[in-house]
């Protein structure tokens, strides 16, 4: 590091960084976009073998493959390497490449914090892979069997891996709080001159509220599993009813964060459809105001709606009243932004490109699982539905098309702009149609093992459920094998391939795509003008 | 030192290891506790050595950025962009104490009326517990950590938070000393803030060794054990982490870093400080009066 440069000199004029030092060191946020996203990619191949493991034992009833703790160990992992390790890191590096290039600034706002903010997260990935696998050496403890809610009094009795998992929970925390920081720092402080709030591309809005919903919420469940830690080895007794504390206030802090979270992983990739539906309808959004709206809403209401992943914990009756109506309420803003999606299509001169075809497919399936969550959001009928497969169903309808089609839409949408090559479209449309129809396969099937009574987590099942979890297994090895596809596709599009135009998509508008593709190492180090034809 | 220049570029620091070495200091670091909560011996080494690789990333990092805005390489878009990172960091702070008055408003009108017969779960209680009593402060229906007397408020609380409030006002006066150039009113205020802090911290240790000696209110003792000292241990560990930033700031303000019109680094160890005080506040009435 030299700090010879005299006043005002340009700073990175300098040589672009080269091999290693490039990735570990960097401050750029097509780089660190970049790790962000290959992070993520490798992550969710290790969350998907332990989904298909999973799905492997439960082909027919009886123990076959896994024994009882390493089954409660993978359904611990799954969930955390998907939601922490892919989901969350593949949103944040669509978020690090577009947002500088949409806002027209030459980079994040705090660009070394930045590069922290990914590289606490292989940190946290190496401390969850610890905790999966440290069980396996003498000494080790138990197994984790949790699931991800991590709930005592189970997880006080946990071996050393909890410990191990809760410090992963802190460095994800960390990683996740300081990208929030810097995003809403860039939304806020970096557009280029010209570029209103109300003119800001719809992803960066998603961006921004998911921003302040991770700021608000991580940090409670870093207390949560901080008090748990406590209750582990220092003997306090927040969860530990002798000692006038209670178990179910563990739960409130959990799914205090854990709602959020779910907008949190939801609303980036609502953000990316609101580029690619106009883009493909070649039609401008319909009700740019009302979306803006109705994610502030979604974010503003999902805060205080927490309790109903609780029904059964035995509240108050005012309180489960509450919490339903709330939940409820939801619906609307959500059910808006579809019906803008909609109108955004209705007459529009469409084409289906493998992004479009996701895109419609998010629109139907997410639907689906939005109504589904209405289901479960009645209190008498949850009582129900409460732990049965129906509601893993029900969240597989709304993460896999709500979040993770909505990632690989934004994949296949940018991809492009990114590596300068077309994708292929045709191998795009087949890992499409294979993805849609394993995910459908594997999921459809389990509302109705839910509705007639299937517990979830459990090894092993009661035989009158086998048909259904024979359909659900092979759709999931379909489904998790076909990500092979995906895999192929996008090393394919980096070796090479058709040109990509600086503007890929003739209906695509915003400032992005106004530089070249592959952009170069740094773009907009003087502010563009903003036009009006510009804004999403 | 004046950067009016709006229209400089934005500032983009060169590649940095900074954040790579962050990185392994807090892997090592937590790796390290969780060995050592195990009883691993050979996990406290790591810790400590994690530990000293992190106290090394805070002084790597802080001394370039200190080197950068002596250089002038800041705009005030820059600053900005700073002032606002501050400002939401301070804002997840605040929900990470959120979290632990959360828990404490809700074991005080939602856990203990259950456990003192609220609601249907009144037959529990007639069978278990009969002879509880669920009133605060509480250590529940075993009765945890033994028979302990709670804390008072209008002891050592009330004196510090007298001192915490005084605080508060000497960094204000420095900061107006700084508008004004003034770097003798400066280092003064500085130094009774960090005295007054200093107070804060020596006050906060000796009420906890009373707390265990005198009066066996003990980590263990229930819930009210719990939530008194980890309400009050995070925020007596940010105090001291905020006095330790402003013997920084004190230093820094030594050697004539800062100007009437370029001194974030003062005005964020401020707010940090005066967001301690404020979470005191919240402490006095919650924790040691009501």
């Amino acid at each position: 590091m030299s700090h010879t440069s005299t006043l005002h000199d340009v700073p990175h004029h300098h040589a672009n960084p080269t091999g290693w030092r490039r990735w570990l060191f960097s401050t750029n946020h097509k780089d660190i976009g970049t790790l962000y996203l290959l992070f993520a990619l490798a992550m969710l191949f290790m969350g998907g073998a332990s989904a298909m493991l999973i799905r492997a034992e439960l082909f027919q009833p009886g123990i076959q493959l896994l024994d009882p703790d390493l089954y409660n160990n993978l359904v611990t992992n799954h969930a955390l390497l998907m939601i922490f390790g892919s989901v969350m890191p593949a949103a944040a590096g669509l978020a690090n490449w577009m947002i500088p290039l949409m806002i027209g600034a030459p980079d994040m706002a705090l660009p070394r914090m930045n590069n922290l903010s990914f590289w606490i997260l292989p940190a946290a990935g190496t401390m969850l892979i610890l905790s999966f696998v440290v069980p396996f050496f003498p000494g080790g403890g138990s197994q984790i069997n949790t699931g991800w809610t991590l709930y005592p009094p189970l997880s006080i009795q946990v071996g050393m891996s909890m410990d191990f998992l809760i410090f992963a929970i802190h460095l994800l925390g960390i990683s996740s709080v300081l990208a929030s920081i810097n995003i809403i720092v860039t939304l806020l402080n970096m557009r280029a001159p010209g570029m209103t709030l109300m003119k800001m591309p719809i992803f960066c809005w998603t961006w921004l509220v998911t921003a302040f919903l991770l700021i608000l919420v991580v940090p409670v469940l870093a207390g949560g599993v901080t008090m748990l830690l406590f209750d582990r080895h220092f003997g306090t007794s927040f969860f530990d009813a002798a000692g006038g504390g209670d178990p179910v206030l563990f739960q409130h802090l959990f799914w205090f964060f854990g709602h959020p979270e779910v907008y949190v992983l939801l609303l980036p990739s609502i953000g990316v459809l609101s580029h690619v539906i106009p883009t493909f309808a070649r039609k401008p959004l319909f009700g740019y105001k009302s979306m803006v709206g109705a994610m502030i809403a979604v974010g503003t209401i999902g805060m205080v709606v927490w309790a109903h992943h609780q029904y059964t914990i035995g509240m108050s009756l005012g309180a489960v009243s509450y919490f339903m109506i709330g939940t409820i309420i939801i619906s609307i803003p959500v059910g808006l932004m579809i019906f803008n999606f909609i109108a955004t299509m209705w007459r529009g001169a469409m084409s289906f490109e493998t992004p479009m075809l996701f895109a419609v497919a998010i629109i139907l399936m997410f639907t689906f699982g939005g109504l589904s969550g209405v289901m479960l959001a009645v209190v008498p009928a949850d009582m129900q539905y409460h732990d049965s497969m129906f509601v893993v169903a029900h969240f597989h309808y709304v993460l896999m098309p709500g979040a993770v089609f909505g990632l690989f839409a934004g994949v296949f949408y940018w991809l492009p702009k990114w590596t300068g090559h077309m994708y292929d479209e045709r191998l795009g449309k087949i890992f499409f149609w294979i993805n849609v129809t394993g995910f459908n396969l594997t999921f459809f099937p389990q509302h109705f093992l839910g509705l007639a009574g299937m517990p979830r987590r459990i090894i092993d099942y009661n035989v009158m459920f086998t048909e259904f979890n024979v359909i659900s297994s092979i759709g999931a090895m379909i489904f998790g094998f076909s990500h092979l596809l995906l895999l192929y596709i996008v090393i394919k599009t980096i070796r090479g391939g058709e040109p990509a135009p600086s503007r890929v998509w003739e209906g695509a508008r915003g400032l992005e795509w106004e530089v070249a593709s592959p952009p170069p190492f740094h773009t907009w180090e003087t502010p563009p003008p903003i036009r009006q034809e510009q804004s999403a | 030192m004046s950067s009016t220049e709006q229209q400089t570029a934005y500032f983009i620091p060169e590649p940095s290891p900074w954040p790579i070495v962050g990185m392994v200091s807090l892997l090592t670091t937590l790796i390290g506790a969780a060995l050592t909560m195990n009883g691993v011996a050979v996990g406290r080494y790591i810790v400590i050595g994690g530990l000293l690789l992190f106290a090394y990333l805070l002084f790597g990092w802080f001394r370039d950025v200190i080197a950068e805005n002596l250089a002038d390489r800041y705009n005030r878009q820059v600053d900005r962009s700073f002032r606002m990172g501050m400002f939401w960091f301070i804002a997840s702070e605040v929900f990470f104490f959120l979290a632990f008055f959360g828990a404490l408003f809700y074991i005080r009108n939602v856990a203990l009326p259950w456990l003192g017969g609220d609601g249907y779960l009144g037959a529990t209680r007639e069978i278990l517990y009969s002879q509880f009593n669920p009133a605060w402060p509480s250590h529940g229906p075993g009765a945890l950590g033994g028979t302990f007397t709670p804390m008072g408020a209008w002891g050592i609380p009330a004196l510090n938070t007298l001192l915490l409030l005084s605080s508060g006002a000497t960094i204000t006066w420095a900061h107006w000393g700084l508008k004004q150039d003034d770097q003798k009113t400066l280092v003064r205020g500085l130094m009774a803030t960090i005295a007054l802090g200093l107070l804060f911290v020596v006050f906060q240790a000796y009420e906890y060794f009373h707390a265990y000696g005198a009066l066996n209110l003990t980590l263990e003792s229930g819930v009210y054990g719990s939530t008194f000292y980890m309400l009050t241990g995070f925020h007596g560990f940010h105090v001291t982490m905020g006095a330790i930033m402003l013997m920084a700031i004190l230093g820094r303000s030594l050697k004539g870093h800062f100007s009437a019109h370029n001194h974030f680094a003062f005005e964020a160890v401020a707010w940090y400080w005066h967001f301690v005080d404020v979470v005191w506040l919240g402490l006095f009435i919650f924790v040691y009066w009501f």
